[in-house]
């Protein structure tokens, strides 16, 4: 076990080493000078003194592989620089503002999924071929063909749009605003939209899961000692269909943050994802290059973590 | 000399025969899944359009500009409305099928081909490759694909052949996983060791013993992954790191309609609603040829 999990992180710290020097390198090949983004739009007279003294300052003009192994170091003692573009901000104040969004986004409406997915597919999968079990088939079918952005903006135009000149204020609710984080209101429709794709490709696998363990002998055995129908499915049947699932989520870290990035940008979140697509656009090399490390560090964390559950829970993985 | 060539003949033979009934009960398998068709006629329609464009679309998809009428709704002449410019959407919409499926099946191929040469290297080498390639595959499969194309486009400028390319190559590492795995089972069987005992060459073993074991997961695999890489290029293209505006793209009048949400909807609701329908097709396609290809997996 604990070679496993020394291997595991050492294959975690080669996954992130990789990418850290992918991006570093390949952000660098991105046309357009920063400097010229410092000192903003516009027509202005600058000397080339001037413009030496501003590389200088942010380390512009030493060689690249220089400016990696500087930008490394700091890195590992938890310096991540300070953002380009937005003057003497540091980019891990940045990230670090932006984490608890992205993070309550998600987690939400990765709860939600489970709270629905578990259930429904279960109940598909003993009910197979059932009137329910087509029409979740349906629901998960059409929820993995929606893109996030498009959903987005349909309920934007159903909430923000329709539903006030239909019926006025919702009780409780009252208006959901289509954009920005103001009011609690306004985290209501990007979970909606996370929660969609998480809760049908889940859905999927609680089902296909769910039939795979009904045919286990250990489920014919539990019906021949005559145990009721309700105990067979709970005791023996959800409990082994459910490791798959912790295995899909862990896997599915890395397309979770891809759909943060896109919904974030469509609602004007300043989460995670939208810090992530302004700063490509500004060109912010720091904050581009820390956020990318961030995110692998974060993918490799959680992959680790669930492939560890997954082990403690099932005795029957023989790690080798 | 001679037994061997007659041995190889025969075994061609049988090959051939064999492979032959084999394709011909999967097509009938797949004729009999009603869905699947439906997803191939949809597909086939699509093409057509695609090829079509021009004689099928009303006006013009960037020249023709009704003064006054940006963002005008849906009328008889115009049934899918104005865009932001006060362009035809009908038309940009039929001219947007050409990227979404040029994209979807470019990258695609891109993608398969560098992941079943790459899989195919790692499996049957094993030793040193397979570890590095192994390490790459998990890094691409570890990372979130969006941020690797947002910095790939940025960096090489948007356009179409950046899109295709950039997809392409990000895309590989779900096909090489498989074929690695499925090269490395195939490789212990009797008649790989057979087939080496022989003196074939390795690179003949891989494409002819070897290659066309796996070509029915991958062409699953394959279809199943079109319909996602179009939406990744219609997400590309949305957050403006796609296909270049003026020219009409799925994605690209998303984002023009995003900018008008609340005043003009049909805008973005137009162009949703094909990637919805060709995401649909291609799926509904992958999961008929699966259960065609491989009756096992029926569930």
């Amino acid at each position: 076990m604990l070679t496993y999990i020394a291997r595991r992180i050492l294959q975690g710290a080669v996954v992130i080493v990789l990418i850290s020097v992918g991006t570093f390198f390949v952000i660098r090949l991105m046309p357009g000078d920063p400097t010229y983004l410092l000192l903003g739009e516009g027509e202005i007279r600058i000397s080339q003194e001037q413009m030496e003294a501003i590389r200088a300052r942010w380390g512009l003009d030493r060689p690249h592989h220089e400016q990696f192994f500087i930008w490394a170091w700091n890195l590992l003692r938890g310096d991540f620089g300070d953002s380009l573009i937005r003057k003497g901000i540091p980019v891990r104040q940045m990230i670090f503002e932006a984490i608890p969004v992205t993070a309550i986004l998600n987690v939400t409406s990765l709860a939600l999924a489970l709270l629905v997915a578990i259930p429904a597919g279960i109940i598909a999968g003993v009910r197979r071929n059932s009137s329910f079990d087509y029409s979740t088939a349906v629901g998960s079918t059409l929820g993995v063909a929606l893109p996030n952005f498009w959903l987005a903006l349909m309920l934007i135009v159903l909430f923000a749009l329709y539903v006030p000149r239909w019926f006025g204020d919702l009780p409780l609710i009252g208006r959901i605003p289509p954009f920005g984080l103001k009011s609690w209101q306004g985290y209501i429709l990007p979970v909606l939209v996370l929660t969609t794709e998480q809760m049908a490709v889940l859905t999927r696998v609680m089902r296909a899961s769910t039939l795979e363990v009904l045919t286990q002998d250990y489920v014919r055995t539990a019906y021949a000692k005559g145990l009721p129908n309700t105990i067979v499915l709970v005791r023996h049947a959800v409990r082994n269909a459910l490791l798959p699932v912790v295995t899909v989520i862990g896997f599915r870290v890395a397309f979770i943050l891809s759909g943060t990035i896109v919904v974030e940008t469509v609602f004007a979140i300043p989460g995670i994802g939208r810090l992530f697509t302004d700063s490509i656009f500004r060109l912010d090399y720091q904050v581009v290059q820390s956020l990318v490390v961030v995110l692998a560090v974060l993918v490799v964390v959680v992959n680790l973590l669930t492939d560890l559950t997954y082990a403690i829970i099932d005795p029957r993985i023989r790690i080798n | 000399m001679t037994t061997s060539n007659s041995a190889n003949l025969n075994q061609q033979i049988s090959a051939t025969a064999d492979s032959r009934s084999e394709w011909s009960q999967a097509w009938r398998r797949f004729r009999a899944n009603r869905i699947a068709v439906g997803g191939l006629v949809v597909i086939v329609l699509l093409v057509l359009m695609a090829i079509f464009a021009p004689l099928l679309s009303p006006y013009d998809p960037i020249d023709e500009i009704f003064r006054g009428m940006r963002g005008g709704s849906p009328t008889l002449a115009h049934p899918f409305g104005y865009d932001h410019l006060g362009r035809d959407l009908l038309s940009r919409v039929i001219f947007g099928t050409r990227v979404a499926l040029i994209v979807g099946l470019l990258a695609t191929g891109i993608a398969v081909t560098l992941g079943v040469v790459i899989g195919a290297v790692a499996g049957y080498l094993g030793s040193w490759e397979d570890t590095l390639i192994s390490r790459v595959i998990d890094t691409l499969m570890a990372f979130p694909i969006i941020a690797l194309l947002v910095v790939l486009a940025a960096v090489l400028g948007p356009s179409l052949v950046t899109t295709v390319v950039v997809i392409g190559v990000t895309g590989w590492a779900r096909f090489a996983r498989v074929v690695r795995a499925d090269i490395m089972s195939l490789k212990a069987t009797d008649f790989v060791t057979a087939a080496r005992a022989v003196g074939v060459r390795d690179w003949r073993i891989i494409w002819r013993h070897l290659l066309p074991n796996v070509m029915g997961p991958i062409i699953v695999l394959a279809t199943l992954g079109i319909g996602g890489i179009i939406i990744l290029e219609s997400a590309l293209s949305f957050l403006g790191l796609g296909i270049r505006p003026p020219n009409p793209s799925w994605g690209g009048t998303l984002a023009d309609g995003r900018a008008f949400i609340l005043r003009f909807p049909h805008i973005a609701f137009f162009p949703g609603l094909m990637i919805v329908i060709t995401v649909l097709a291609f799926n509904f396609l992958g999961d008929g040829l699966r259960d065609a290809l491989d009756p096992r997996e029926r569930d």
